[in-house]
């Protein structure tokens, strides 16, 4: 095989794009829990003592491997949490790693053949996939996280995390020395740029100083990029940084610096106790424990979406640093009671938007659909929204 | 100029990275093995390193543990495409594959583990200026010990002896052979030095860079390695400069966005490709660039009895 040196490089070259490729695709490595393969009566006689229930298969779908630390290792958590509440009645199992993509229309099938009667899908990516393959397995239930489309037997939940970011801005707004908050921002979508107009929102409450400095990723999951988005932040003079992304990177690129920084979605004290000032965490056990007794009672019903917070203790600010003053931790206190009763709303008016125009009136109350469709920064947030 | 300086030491440290893994590359490259293996290598090495950080506390033995983690999987990788002469493009890009879920696996215990609070460095006398100090002089001494590495580097290959064997055997193995050069024994001795250079680039990205373990981590570092190479046209000072322009432009992206001014980040991701294949399409259409810059022998398998 003798090729010219040109073409030589050529081939090389094609090679490399396809490696590359082949690298970022990734392959979803399958791994179920151990589950008690309980031989259940096929067809329960009529003279056998008590047959026993046979148990409710539930799946889940994870986007990233759940040893995140964040997204996923929250969504794991709460499957623990459904196997501790309702022991032998489910059997619990999970895809890890499973791309939005193609893919995962394979791995909701496969889940449906292996027969599973409720499947949770944890990303919005899972979307279009979850309701092709629900449409076709109109005997399983469908559970979609941060999605907006419905069917018969398939409905969305969501978590309030733009609470967490509110309360984290509170504390950042309090803690930071230079008036410069900076967030790495995954994508930007009106969830993300929720979060991080809640969270400047929450450090203006306290401190009118405060400007934001976003970064964007375009990715959940890459902790190298991750610390190079937080490094250039800090470098900027951020002191205080939060992240939307799913890694502890930005956490430990601030410990590194000697900068503060918060957890997101799962308690990421014990990565940089240091710098850690606290997590907004999501906790889904409660509504999944919900979602499971619908169906276990035969309640469970489609075309449905849930969104809950604090008030539902789906989403808390827990481990505040010792640094963090009393009388902030106090108002912490005040505001998840208030978001508790309904007296306090984040997104009441007057809100400015960063190009000085109002957005919600005096004492207007931003409805969800409006929280849904959020595609400006608020005042105090420099920069402009990718694509826009 | 504070930002400046500090965006500066940001491009260094990122640059470091892809330079150690780029160097490796370059020695294989020259002895006419080319290894797609990059980002497996740097994978498991990195959880190596990672590992050993967290168990010992131990940064250096660390950075031990990945160059030993690299040199194993090259030394596979070598006696593979050496002796029994396998494809290399298919065996490099197994290995990449291999070294993914290979890393993901043994590193299941590790994801949450924890280093103690990383060290910071300071050049005495030089940190303290102003500017040049926070830019240059407090960076990790991986930092210098890559640049001294190119150095080094660059003198082997073109001032000494055993260079210039390393390059004769990239060059023609036929002809070195026929001069007594034990041409696979010397191919091995690089593919085996550059993968422990992957795995020190790999250890210092888990231990120093980011740091921490997940899967993954090395997101396509590795391939940049690759065609940072090519970039070079396989001249080491060349490759370094290389490094810190790619290092310098994820890190200018970052610092536009805080400033306001948006540049697409998936652009930049795939610039240092664009780059590559412009300068391939460049040397390749000058057949003399060709022949003083590529290895002749470039990815072709050696067979002494022929």
């Amino acid at each position: 095989m003798s090729l010219s040196p040109n073409r030589w490089l050529l081939k090389l070259a094609g090679w490399s794009a396809i490696g590359a490729t082949a690298a970022l695709v990734g392959c979803g490595k399958k791994e179920e829990a151990p589950a008690p393969v309980a031989a259940a009566p096929s067809a329960p006689a009529a003279s056998a003592p008590a047959p026993k229930p046979e148990p409710l298969k539930i799946a889940f779908a994870y986007v990233g491997p759940v040893g995140d630390g964040g997204w996923t290792f929250a969504h794991d958590n709460a499957r623990k949490a459904l196997e501790k509440q309702f022991g032998d009645k489910i059997v619990t199992s999970f895809v890890e790693k499973v791309p939005e993509a193609a893919d995962a229309e394979r791995v909701f099938r496969d889940m449906v053949g292996q027969g599973n009667k409720l499947i949770f899908g944890t990303t919005f990516g899972y979307m279009e996939p979850m309701l092709k393959v629900a449409a076709d397995a109109k005997d399983v239930k469908f559970e979609h996280a941060t999605g907006y489309k419905q069917a018969d037997n398939m409905r969305t939940y969501d978590s309030r995390t733009y609470e967490g970011a509110y309360m984290a801005g509170v504390i950042a707004g309090k803690m930071t020395k230079s008036h410069t908050l900076g967030v790495v921002g995954s994508i930007p979508i009106p969830e993300v740029i929720r979060n991080i107009n809640s969270f400047t929102m929450g450090a203006q409450s306290v401190n009118p100083k405060v400007k934001t400095r976003v970064v964007w990723v375009n990715e959940w999951f890459n902790p190298p990029k991750e610390t190079e988005a937080a490094q250039s932040l800090i470098n900027q003079g951020a002191d205080v940084l939060f992240q939307n992304t799913d890694s502890s990177a930005v956490l430990q690129t601030a410990a590194k610096n000697q900068k503060l920084a918060f957890g997101w979605d799962s308690d990421m004290t014990a990565y940089a106790p240091e710098a850690h000032l606290a997590s907004a965490i999501i906790n889904w056990a409660p509504y999944y424990i919900s979602a499971v007794a619908d169906v276990l009672e035969g309640k469970w019903q489609g075309n449905k979406a849930s969104w809950w917070g604090v008030k539902e203790d789906a989403i808390d600010i827990v481990s505040i640093s010792d640094k963090v003053p009393a009388e902030t931790k106090e108002q912490i206190g005040k505001i998840k009671a208030g978001l508790k009763d309904g007296s306090f709303v984040i997104w009441k008016g007057p809100i400015v938007g960063q190009d000085g125009k109002e957005v919600l009136k005096k004492d207007e109350v931003a409805d969800d659909k409006f929280l849904g469709g959020i595609s400006f920064y608020v005042k105090g947030v420099e920069g402009k929204i990718p694509g826009k | 100029m504070e930002a400046l300086a500090l965006l500066l030491a940001a491009t260094f440290n990122a640059g470091t990275v892809l330079a150690l893994a780029g160097l490796g590359l370059l020695i294989n490259e020259r002895a006419g093995i080319v290894n797609l293996g990059a980002e497996g290598m740097m994978l498991v090495a990195a959880i190596a390193g990672f590992a050993t950080a967290v168990t010992t506390g131990n940064d250096w033995l660390a950075f031990g543990a990945g160059a030993l983690a690299g040199a194993l999987l090259a030394a596979a990788f070598g006696l593979l495409v050496i002796w029994l002469n396998t494809n290399q493009v298919a065996t490099g890009l197994a290995l990449a594959l291999f070294g993914a879920g290979f890393s993901a696996f043994v590193g299941i215990g590790f994801v949450q583990g924890k280093l103690g609070e990383r060290p910071r460095f300071a050049v005495p006398g030089l940190a303290d200026l102003p500017f040049v100090g926070p830019a240059f002089f407090r960076q990790h001494p991986m930092v210098y010990a890559a640049i001294a590495l190119t150095l080094a580097l660059a003198w082997f290959l073109y001032r000494s002896r055993a260079g210039l064997v390393l390059r004769a055997v990239g060059e023609s193995p036929e002809s070195a052979h026929a001069l007594g050069v034990p041409v696979r024994p010397i191919r091995l001795a690089a593919v085996v030095g550059g993968g422990a250079l992957c795995g020190l680039a790999g250890a210092y990205l888990s231990v120093v860079y980011t740091p921490l373990w997940v899967e993954g981590m090395v997101a396509g570092k590795g391939w940049i390695a690759l065609a940072l190479t090519t970039f070079a046209t396989w001249r080491p000072a060349r490759l370094l400069l290389g490094a810190y322009l790619f290092g310098g432009v994820t890190m200018l992206q970052f610092h536009l966005q805080g400033e306001g001014v948006q540049v697409p980040s998936q652009f930049l991701s795939m610039l240092p490709y664009v780059a590559t294949i412009v300068v391939l399409v460049l040397i390749s259409r000058n057949a003399a660039w060709i022949r003083a810059n590529m290895p002749a022998s470039l990815g072709k398998p050696f067979f002494p009895g022929s």
